[in-house]
């Protein structure tokens, strides 16, 4: 027999664990991608030891575990005596990891925009700031614009282990909710399926946004 | 009075030596075609008169301003100087008018009403008018071409560089783009054109130079120069092209 009902005393829990995961993804999204687009255009269009500077951040952060980064943050930075709720430490450990994927992402759509565009706004007098915002970045975040949303919503899922340093999201309801009741199969099967729209509506969020900055492309 | 000089221009790409001295003057109002097989320096020529390319020895100027790659130098030639490629490099997210009214506006700080005033104006110069709100994309590639030499001409540059602008376009569409261009040596702009078009070159141009490995092989009055040639080298040429 399933309970579900049971669940029901606890629905304030799982709408505050689930407004903690959604805050901290609307905040780690755009400071993510924030950091993503700086590093991307660095590692593109920086000097050497930038460009190097960027590698060893992206590689570091590609090649290492979240869990092991957040517990780094959160355990380890005390040490250098850095002291952090474990809401900021998650924010960080969040921040750097999408940042660093979508360095790579987004540099992969700087990549695709030809020199002739570049030397195109040189020659019409605009600076190189300029031709970034007006000439390159719209572009290049189109090509790269599903990748880079699906890269969001993949750390979205993953901020499920800040649960671990006890940041109350969604996920730490869930293991709330079933060790009071033991109702393991209903909790964790409504919390799947929150973290399912969650997804879908992130989807569609990103879709509806990308129909807004890329309106040229619905004209064609 | 010149408007832009070269002197003893030398460019080297690492060992490789693409410009071996190159002296040229252009003044005001002339239309100049750099002839030559690819690989004789023609583009490289064209890309040391506006900053596109560095080079190690020599002097150019333009209207009396020595040329330099730095960027801000960039910047200030492209007052004077406009640039058409020949893969036309119209940004794809701009619809016709936003391409030739975005220097314009962010360069020359001019109002958008005046932008696009100004915009519409050299659209109607290339005979695209009705296009100002397409995106380049609908466009084939000689009207792309027009657009680009509007938008080049919205900064109204004392000189225009085009660089094989029509080698892209498909045969029946080199037709307009030279046309214009026509139009435009008529207007007195100076034009510096690299081609392999021989017949505009001769018709339309006032002055042709002949690349080769480099140098300044031969140049002269345009009729006089295409018909005929001096040197074997352009005589080669010649009956290669025509």
């Amino acid at each position: 027999m399933l309970y579900f009902s049971d669940l029901l005393q606890y629905s304030d829990v799982f709408f505050s664990g689930l407004m903690t995961t959604v805050e901290l993804t609307v905040l780690t999204t755009i400071l993510g991608v924030a950091l993503g687009t700086a590093c991307a255009t660095t590692r593109q269009y920086g000097n050497k030891a930038s460009q190097r500077a960027v590698t060893v951040y992206v590689e570091l952060i590609r090649n290492t575990p979240f869990i092991v980064q957040l517990f780094f943050i959160f355990f380890g930075l005390p040490a250098l005596g850095m002291r952090l709720s474990p809401w900021e430490a998650s924010m960080i450990a969040l921040t750097i990891n999408l940042g660093a994927y979508s360095t790579e992402i987004i540099r992969a759509g700087l990549g695709s925009i030809s020199k002739g565009q570049i030397e195109a706004a040189k020659v019409l007098g605009l600076t190189f700031r300029q031709t970034l915002t007006r000439v390159i970045f719209v572009p290049a975040f189109e090509k790269i614009y599903p990748a880079l949303t699906s890269q969001c919503i993949i750390v979205m899922l993953g901020s499920a282990v800040i649960s671990q340093i006890s940041v109350e999201d969604l996920t730490y309801a869930a293991n709330l909710v079933q060790s009071r009741n033991f109702r393991a199969f209903e909790s964790y099967l409504v919390t799947a399926l929150l973290y399912l729209g969650l997804s879908i509506l992130l989807r569609f969020a990103f879709n509806t946004l990308g129909k807004h900055l890329f309106t040229y492309r619905a004209t064609r | 009075m010149s408007l832009v000089n070269l002197h003893q221009v030398h460019k080297y790409y690492g060992d490789l030596h693409v410009l071996k001295g190159i002296d040229l003057d252009i003044k005001a109002g002339e239309v100049i075609s750099i002839i030559g097989r690819s690989g004789s320096g023609k583009s490289t020529l064209l890309r040391c008169i506006n900053g596109l390319e560095e080079y190690q020895e020599g002097g150019i100027t333009v209207d009396g301003n020595e040329v330099t790659s730095e960027d801000i130098q960039v910047r200030r030639l492209a007052l004077s100087v406009g640039m058409i490629f020949q893969n036309f490099n119209l940004f794809p997210h701009m619809t016709v008018g936003e391409n030739v009214m975005l220097a314009p506006t962010i360069v020359l700080k001019k109002s958008k009403s005046e932008a696009e005033q100004i915009a519409r104006a050299m659209l109607e110069k290339v005979g695209l008018a009705e296009k100002f709100d397409s995106y380049p994309e609908k466009l084939s590639g000689g009207q792309q071409q027009r657009v680009a030499i509007a938008r080049a001409l919205a900064m109204s540059p004392k000189v225009l560089l085009c660089d094989e602008i029509t080698s892209a376009l498909d045969p029946e569409l080199v037709g307009e783009v030279l046309k214009v261009l026509e139009q435009l040596a008529k207007e007195g702009i100076t034009l510096v054109l690299v081609t392999h078009e021989m017949n505009f070159a001769r018709d339309v141009g006032s002055r042709v130079v002949f690349m080769h490995e480099g140098k300044v092989w031969e140049e002269g009055d345009s009729k006089t120069l295409l018909s005929d040639p001096r040197t074997d080298e352009l005589k080669q040429f010649i009956g290669a092209v025509l």
